[in-house]
């Protein structure tokens, strides 16, 4: 049973305490008035990784190996002398969008995606990091119909998705860009993008210029991933050979941030739909939390225990998390909800936070 | 010999940090100095190629500096510089 819930605000780290089987209680709040962006429990040395995007002072990331009793500040990933997001133009570090595990096999590897656009890699557990050139200058990086901001300035990657078979097979998401692999551990990538839509460029099946908003796959089945786009929900079984859209364009299932899957069955997953990118609230301003059994060809509505009016909580791509049975999210509203039931229904945890960036069960 | 004053928000992360006196000739070297007193804190004040950060402020005897990128501002004789985070967000 899961016992810690970690919840990265604006305003600081809070950490729950599982006491029973629903009941969690508040048992510390670290970084108070910081704005926690990332937060990330590494199973392979039961450490966290806090990442915090100080207004004033820059990216942060700190290290605790008790369980938050005490942190490390460690170096962050620093872009090189001379590297441009733009001709011209010195990319430097904006922000940490995520800390990735780099397989059971590499216990001290890190995946680090950053904003502007940067893959690092750590072969020393954060001491240090490089830039992953091969990716930096993949043709098109500097391309701004290929590689733009979405929602901020500047590219960022925010999905690592490590092959639980093969450490050396990677993925990662950029808003924007889309899909890219690595079989060969990061020395060459390709374009995984077939199939998606991108709906605001002139060509809407570009090779590159996508915006996934969140990238994750089915651990038993890891050639089946998932992804909740700006242009919709995805799902490929072929490694992203070809997405299909399993969005629901008579529902609710289409755009938002979102999304969980579950570790063994392939065909399950859930989102949490926004209405349309030009107003991001709820669906009919009522929080929902929607479920496929069926790989995306239908979607149901779980709606119990969660505000059905005027409700305007949209839910960030990092902030929806699953273990087990038991899954929580909290939203841009600080409200944080709970569920053992895989979704059918929910407990409200907190409604009094500041806004949530990222959920993980610990 | 250079006083250096420091806004008080930045003893969160450096508890004992206090008015310095420093010699430097330009800004850039008084934060070299700054950093083998109180290693790490360049990275708060500036990003790593070096620039000042966006929301950060220095003075030299009240006025702002005007090189913000490389903090090649030249430095006189017993100036006293203040190192501020800006007002942002009200």
């Amino acid at each position: 049973m899961n016992r810690k819930l970690l919840v990265a605000t604006s305003k600081g780290l809070v950490v729950w305490d599982r006491k029973g089987q629903k009941e969690w209680v508040v048992r510390d709040v670290h970084f108070q008035g910081f704005p926690v962006s990332v937060i990330y429990a590494d199973t392979r040395h039961q450490v966290w990784w806090a990442g915090v995007s100080h207004r004033h002072w820059g990216q942060k990331l700190h290290r605790s190996f008790d369980e938050g009793k005490t942190w490390d500040e460690m170096p962050v990933p620093a872009y090189p002398d001379k590297a441009e997001w733009r001709p011209g133009k010195a990319a430097v570090l904006k922000k940490v969008w995520t800390i990735s595990s780099a397989g059971p096999d590499k216990p001290e590897g890190l995946w680090v995606g950053t904003e502007p656009g940067g893959l690092f890699y750590s072969n020393d557990y954060g001491q240090s990091y490089t830039l992953v050139e091969s990716l930096w200058n993949m043709p098109g990086r500097m391309d701004p119909t290929q590689w733009f901001g979405a929602g901020r300035d500047l590219p960022f990657i925010h999905s690592v998705v490590v092959d639980p078979a093969d450490s050396d097979h990677v993925y990662i998401a950029v808003s924007c860009a889309g899909i890219f692999e690595t079989t060969d551990g990061g020395a060459t990538w390709a374009a995984k993008n077939k199939g998606l839509i991108a709906a605001y460029l002139p060509d809407p099946h570009a090779e590159q210029g996508h915006d996934p908003h969140l990238l994750l796959a089915c651990t038993s089945h890891p050639n089946v991933l998932w992804q909740q786009n700006h242009c919709g929900v995805f799902r490929t079984e072929n490694g992203g050979q070809h997405w299909s859209d399993v969005s629901d364009p008579r529902g609710y299932v289409h755009y938002g941030f979102a999304l969980a899957v579950d570790e063994s069955d392939p065909l399950s997953a859930w989102v949490i739909p926004a209405m349309s990118d030009d107003q991001r609230v709820p669906p009919n301003l009522a929080l929902r939390v929607c479920r496929t059994r069926d790989g995306g060809k239908t979607w149901q509505s779980l709606t119990s225990g969660l505000p059905g009016e005027c409700c305007f909580d949209i839910v960030f791509r990092h902030a929806l998390a699953r273990q087990g049975s038991c899954m929580a999210f909290g939203s841009t509203t600080g409200n944080l909800f709970f569920s053992d039931n895989d979704g059918d229904s929910w407990t409200c945890l907190s409604h009094v936070l500041g806004r949530v960036e990222t959920v993980t069960f610990a | 010999m250079q006083t250096v004053h420091f806004t008080s928000a930045l003893k969160r992360f450096f508890p004992d940090i206090e008015p310095q006196h420093v010699e430097g000739q330009t800004v850039a070297e008084v934060l070299d100095r700054l950093e083998t007193q109180y290693p790490g804190l360049k990275s708060y004040l500036v990003t790593e190629n070096g620039a000042l950060r966006k929301h950060i402020n220095i003075f030299v005897d009240g006025d702002l500096i005007s090189d913000r990128d490389t903090l090649t501002d030249q430095l006189g004789q017993s100036q006293d510089i203040l190192i501020f985070q800006a007002l942002s967000g009200g």
